[in-house]
């Protein structure tokens, strides 16, 4: 195994483009040493992308948040716009693992590392938020969802990294929550994950969001659960049927960390609890 | 197999080593360089007992290659006492009995140490979430909450 | 053996809280613990696992591994010592097959290389054909017609000849007429239990440092609750003479049981053996959940009787236990320790020990009890609420005291359960409401206890301190107890006493750190050996009085002339004494060898408050307090410390720690991420309360307390979860779709 630490894209693209063995982007590391100690993944080469100026830095454009590949949850939290706009999408990834992992664990590795149960991707995917990928042919933007394509598989080609993720413009009215049904009360992987984004005009909701983690081989954007609330001010029978909607959408499996029947239940369950509290964060943000 | 010369400072001593890339920081740190107060319980970032500082930041130094260390500045358990001057953290673990079988012991010192720094007078409820990715089997956590919020009650008082 | 003077004794060391001894040690890294030590030239080794639940061996070629860059050496089964015998043989065979690989992860081969990487890329050269075949995990499956037999002609010749081959032991005991019994019970309730596996998750991997010569001369020094028992069975595993190998104890990481046997140990010897140089062998997480003894698994039936007004009238059990592919399931503990707590007059308890593709079972912290319990206490709870009775007054109507016939035969002497469970009823948690969604569980536990052969030297230095050496590593502060009671017993400070955990070769036979066992037995021995050191002072003070011995006395840590008649002297201390050692006869050593009898059984009362959310079937423990029977607290903050332990280690049992195993009979979650001890942020405060009922059997009066704490906490825990949720939980771990799925089945019922 080599290890590379470019100092610039340019730099890391053509090193990695020309590898002709199995290439391993590193920013946090917080999955990709697990599979490097475990034998999972023995890469010949290992591009480590945090001396590249301007991954770990968080800008504002347009209104909304470039986040440089390599911010950790930590990072994260700790900036005080980012957290305003997009609350559920930062504590979708502070979820993830302990104060140790949140030193280092960043969105686009939760990302690319493309587990169906990834926290912060369904809070990412609901956001609308979108990544740069650096590549061979230059850099493209793509939609979150379209980087996972299954269990472990990414969109990527050869040579291609991520090198930002942006949060779109929050705007008024617009509040996010992202929740996740684990066992114990940290360090678990989830057993289901529910993120919604929402706009509200008022308390009626004008416009919503909704994807689901952990039910399905890759995040699961769930529209009947969102033409459920669309309308309503989020009254008993608009969660019910949200609820509903969340856990008729699931295509979960049974494995060591829950039941299709468990799954299916709770995804419904936070669904609904995610949307409340969504909807509180849009009206506070309104009567600012 | 080519090895890595890496430059780092490590509580506070610049430090020099050459490591295989595929070392961790965990591995140069008890292998190469005679720290092993720092401890490998999983080698997956689970247990926290291999954490350290970098940059001022609490990790674990399993899910970190040796080779990342460049240009870094690196704590662990091993820097937090001064000269024979211990620690108010690990004089309150002492006092508190906050310690059984002592093998997650300097993982937790780092944490707490990082936690106290940041946050001079944190809840039970803020010691307990901080301290979730350190896994202790033999206490139950009382008294290690118990000693850190001491340990806080003194650094309050004495600052 | 007659309590000193325990009752009125005051004490002056004994139950204070010292720092201990090791602590600086181990808040600032120092502490060598078993990955920490290094030796000079010395190699690494790795071993080669099994990926399969059951095959044959057709083939196991090392060549290409032996000729891998760096390898130094490469051994299987065929470089151990043959004619193994009885526990000996099944160790051997679980530390390294032969032919047949009895459970995924089970050892095939290892290798030693210059260094941790070349050792793992060599391990990939070795080349395995596998003949895969039937497996089985499950204990109940295990004692079906049709189910694979794992090794056939194991049982004993306790076991009924009907019984499937995989059936390896059977136990019963009992007393009086359970039918007639259950006549004149009000009610009766009868129900199944099941618990999964969970393993003792100590935080530190086994690892160990071994040299062995070809001159048959060792050194290994490793993390072991016993390195006199390690020694021996490496030595008998080698081939070699017990005494040519020096076992050394290092800091250890954690055992609760799990480190009583040897895994690495015997494999890094042989590599040594055949390198000629030191061989590190270090586990890492996903062997030590795949190779390394969890606590067995269990299927139970439960039956008992009770009247109106709450007394039980008879208890029936039926306990089958599978340990993984070898005898030793704990099933006679789960049926002594069933219905201990408890005087009845009609008991019947049988159990089974069961074989199945897993690995070899390891002592978990009252091997075989916190089952028995989770079944007996849940059923005992149930009746409660049917019959509307208060759980403790029902437990204080039935409890065992002083003289009670427990069902395996012996009558209990001075016991404290009585004392547990008022000192429980008088809690305030007992009385604090609840809220919504929540549930309050109570339950008692009991535990043997155990002494076992020990050895203990206390020697003195000329300027009156105390070495003091002891054969029982150090598992949860012990040093300091027995720095404690070394004091105490010579009338002198704690810090005049340094404690040392001996190698083999320093000091006499000890049996393990286990059975609640160190404080007591090596305890006992310390007074005795500071007895025996008094002794020999007294009779140096004599001497220079010129008077008899019987003349002098020890108060106070000085001989005194032991009344007017005996003369008028003026006290020598221990430190004047020893000062002066050297010119009145020589160095002045005190010790005792022997196997103490009189370890005083333990008993302890939990209550659990626990809340449910009724939609997602998670729970949390909001309340908890331990009160258990110390005997005596040596040093108080570890007594504590034990009880909170063990009973953390019940709440993750109760909750959420299992072994998965797939459909292909691989463990599905070998790592921390997935087996779920519990968190920091998972727990509640565990209060405490020590009850001291002086054991008779120990000078102190002290009672082991390590393994009690864990025998309470699954039943109080299902208590509580069952009363929070409305619906009785059988089967543990009570994890939340298995809560969700109960109660959609109580709903479905009464719907």
């Amino acid at each position: 195994m080599e290890y590379f630490a470019p100092a610039t894209v340019g730099e890391a693209v053509a090193r990695a483009e020309t590898e002709p063995g199995l290439v391993r982007f590193l920013a946090g590391g917080t999955d990709v040493l697990v599979q490097l100690r475990s034998g999972f993944v023995e890469p010949d080469l290992v591009v480590d992308i945090k001396r590249i100026p301007g991954m770990r830095a968080i800008t504002a454009e347009n209104g909304g948040w470039r986040i440089g590949a390599a911010v950790s949850g930590a990072e994260l939290c700790r900036h005080s716009g980012v957290c305003a706009d997009w609350p559920g999408v930062v504590e979708a990834l502070e979820l993830i693992g302990s104060t140790q992992i949140q030193g280092r664990a960043t969105l686009v590795g939760n990302l690319c590392n493309a587990s169906p149960a990834a926290d912060s991707v369904p809070a990412m995917i609901a956001a609308q938020a979108m990544v740069a990928v650096a590549g061979p042919e230059g850099t493209r933007d793509v939609p979150v969802a379209g980087i996972p394509t299954g269990p472990g598989q990414t969109s990527l080609g050869s040579g291609e990294f991520i090198t930002s993720v942006f949060l779109p413009a929050r705007g008024d009215g617009g509040g996010d929550a992202y929740l996740r049904f684990i066992p114990r009360t940290e360090m678990d992987i989830a057993v289901v994950g529910c993120a919604v984004s929402l706009r509200v005009d008022g308390e009626t909701v004008v416009d919503a969001r909704i994807c689901l983690g952990a039910v399905a081989p890759t995040a699961l954007v769930v529209d009947d659960a969102a033409r459920a609330i669309v309308g309503t001010r989020l009254d008993e029978a608009a969660l019910s049927d949200l609820g509903a909607a969340c856990s008729a959408a699931c295509r979960p499996i049974d494995d060591k960390r829950g039941t299709v029947a468990f799954r299916t239940r709770v995804a419904g369950v936070l669904g609904r609890r995610a949307a409340a509290i969504a909807h509180d964060r849009a009206r506070a943000r309104t009567s600012e | 197999m080519s090895m890595i010369h890496v430059r780092t400072t490590i509580n506070g001593d610049a430090t020099e080593f050459v490591c295989d890339p595929r070392e961790t920081m965990l591995d140069v740190l008890r292998d190469r360089l005679a720290l092993t107060g720092a401890k490998e319980g999983c080698g997956t970032g689970d247990c926290g007992a291999c954490s350290i500082t970098l940059d001022g930041q609490v990790v674990c130094s399993c899910l970190m290659l040796a080779a990342e260390a460049e240009g870094t500045e690196i704590r662990t358990v091993e820097g937090i006492a001064e000269g024979e001057q211990l620690h108010v953290l690990q004089r309150k673990f002492l006092e508190h009995a906050a310690l059984q079988c002592g093998i997650c012991t300097p993982g937790i010192l780092v944490a707490s140490k990082a936690l106290l720094d940041e946050n001079p007078d944190p809840t039970e409820t803020e010691i307990r979430y901080w301290l979730a990715g350190n896994l202790c089997r033999c206490t139950g956590y009382d008294k290690i909450i118990r000693a850190v919020t001491d340990a806080a009650a003194e650094i309050r008082e004495t600052q | 053996m007659a309590l000193d003077d325990a009752a009125t004794r005051e004490f002056k060391v004994v139950g204070t809280r010292p720092v201990r001894p090791d602590g600086v040690d181990k808040v600032t890294g120092r502490a060598r613990f078993g990955a920490d030590a290094y030796a000079p030239g010395m190699l690494h080794g790795a071993i080669l696992r099994s990926p399969h639940a059951h095959a044959r061996i057709l083939r196991l070629d090392t060549a290409a591994a032996k000729a891998a860059p760096g390898v130094k050496a490469v051994v299987t089964r065929k470089d151990f010592a043959e004619g193994q015998t009885g526990e000996n043989w099944n160790v051997l065979e679980n530390i390294m097959a032969d032919g047949k690989v009895l459970y995924d992860g089970h050892a095939v081969a290892a290798v030693a290389a210059t260094s941790v990487f070349a050792a793992r890329d060599a391990l990939k050269r070795i080349v395995v054909d596998y003949e895969i075949l039937p497996h089985v995990t499950d204990v109940d499956e295990a004692m079906t017609a049709g189910a694979p037999v794992i090794r056939g002609g194991t049982a004993d010749n306790s076991v009924p000849d009907s019984m499937h081959p995989n059936v390896v032991r059977f136990h019963e005991n009992g007393h009086g007429d359970v039918a007639a019994g259950f006549a004149e019970a009000d009610l009766v309730l009868e129900e199944s239990f099941r618990t999964e596996a969970t393993h003792q998750g100590y935080i530190e991997p086994h690892a160990c440092l071994a040299q062995l010569g070809p001159d048959g001369k060792g050194e290994l020094w490793c993390c072991t609750q016993g390195h006199f028992v390690a020694a021996k069975t490496c030595a008998s595993l080698l081939g070699i003479d017990a005494s040519q190998l020096r076992v050394t104890a290092s800091e250890i990481g954690g055992g609760f049981g799990g480190k009583t046997t040897v895994f690495i140990e015997p494999v890094a010897l042989a590599l040594s053996r055949k390198a000629n140089r030191p061989v590190k062998i270090v586990m890492d997480r996903t062997e030590v959940f795949r190779a390394t003894g969890p606590t067995s698994s269990a299927s139970m039936d439960v039956k008992i009787g009770m009247t109106r007004d709450g007394r039980i009238t008879a208890g029936e059990g039926s306990f089958r236990l599978q340990g993984g592919a070898f005898p030793g399931a704990p099933m006679e503990f789960t049926a002594m320790c069933a219905f201990a707590p408890y005087n009845l007059d009609n008991i019947r308890a049988s159990a089974w020990d069961v074989m199945c593709n897993r690995p070899k079972q390891a002592a978990y912290r009252a091997p075989g009890s916190p089952m028995a319990a989770f079944a007996v206490e849940s059923v005992i709870d149930e009746l409660c609420n049917r019959l509307g009775l208060d759980p403790i007054e029902v437990r204080l109507k039935n409890a065992s005291r002083e003289g009670t016939r427990a069902a395996f035969g012996p009558r209990f002497q001075r016991i404290g359960l009585v004392e547990t469970l008022e000192a429980a009823q008088a809690h305030p948690h007992y009385t604090a409401p609840l809220g919504p969604n929540q549930g309050r569980g109570v339950s008692c536990g009991f535990w043997f206890n155990h002494a076992g052969e020990t050895a203990v030297s206390l020697a003195l230095a000329e300027d009156g301190t105390v070495s003091l050496s002891v054969g029982t590593p150090d598992i949860g502060g012990s040093r300091a107890s027995m720095c404690q009671m070394a004091a105490e017993a010579l009338g002198i400070s704690y810090d005049k006493v340094r404690t040392t955990v001996a190698d083999t070769a320093t000091l006499g036979y000890n049996d393990v750190s286990h059975g609640s066992r160190v404080t007591y037995a090596s305890g006992l021995a310390t007074i005795r050996a500071a007895e025996d050191t008094i002794e020999k002072l007294c009779a140096r003070a004599a001497a220079q009085w010129g008077i008899d011995r019987e003349a002098v006395v020890w108060e106070d840590g000085c001989a005194r002339p032991s009344g007017p008649n005996a003369g008028d002297f003026e006290p020598l201390s221990l430190a004047k004494i020893a000062s002066r050692m050297g010119r009145t006869g020589g160095p002045i050593v005190g010790h005792y060898e022997a196997t103490p009898e009189g370890a005083g059984v333990s008993f302890a009362t939990h209550l659990v408050d626990a809340a449910v959310d009724p939609e997602t079937g998670a729970t949390k423990v909001i309340r908890y307090t331990v009160v258990q029977d110390a005997g005596k607290a040596i040093h108080p903050s570890y007594v504590e410390g034990q009880y909170q332990g063990g009973a953390a280690q019940g709440i993750g049992w109760a909750l959420n720690e299992e072994y998965v195993y797939g459909e292909d009979g691989r463990l599905q979650n070998p790592g921390f991420l997935d087996y779920r001890i519990p968190v920091a942020s998972d727990l509640p405060m565990i209060d405490t309360v020590i009850v001291e009922v002086p054991n008779p059997g120990h000078p102190y009066g002290v009672r082991g307390v390590g393994e009690t704490s864990i025998c309470p906490p699954l039943a109080a825990i299902a208590n509580a979860v069952s009363n929070a949720a409305g619906v009785r939980l059988r089967e543990l771990p009570m994890s939340p779709p298995r809560i969700l799925a109960a109660l959609d089945a109580a709903q479905t019922d009464s719907g």
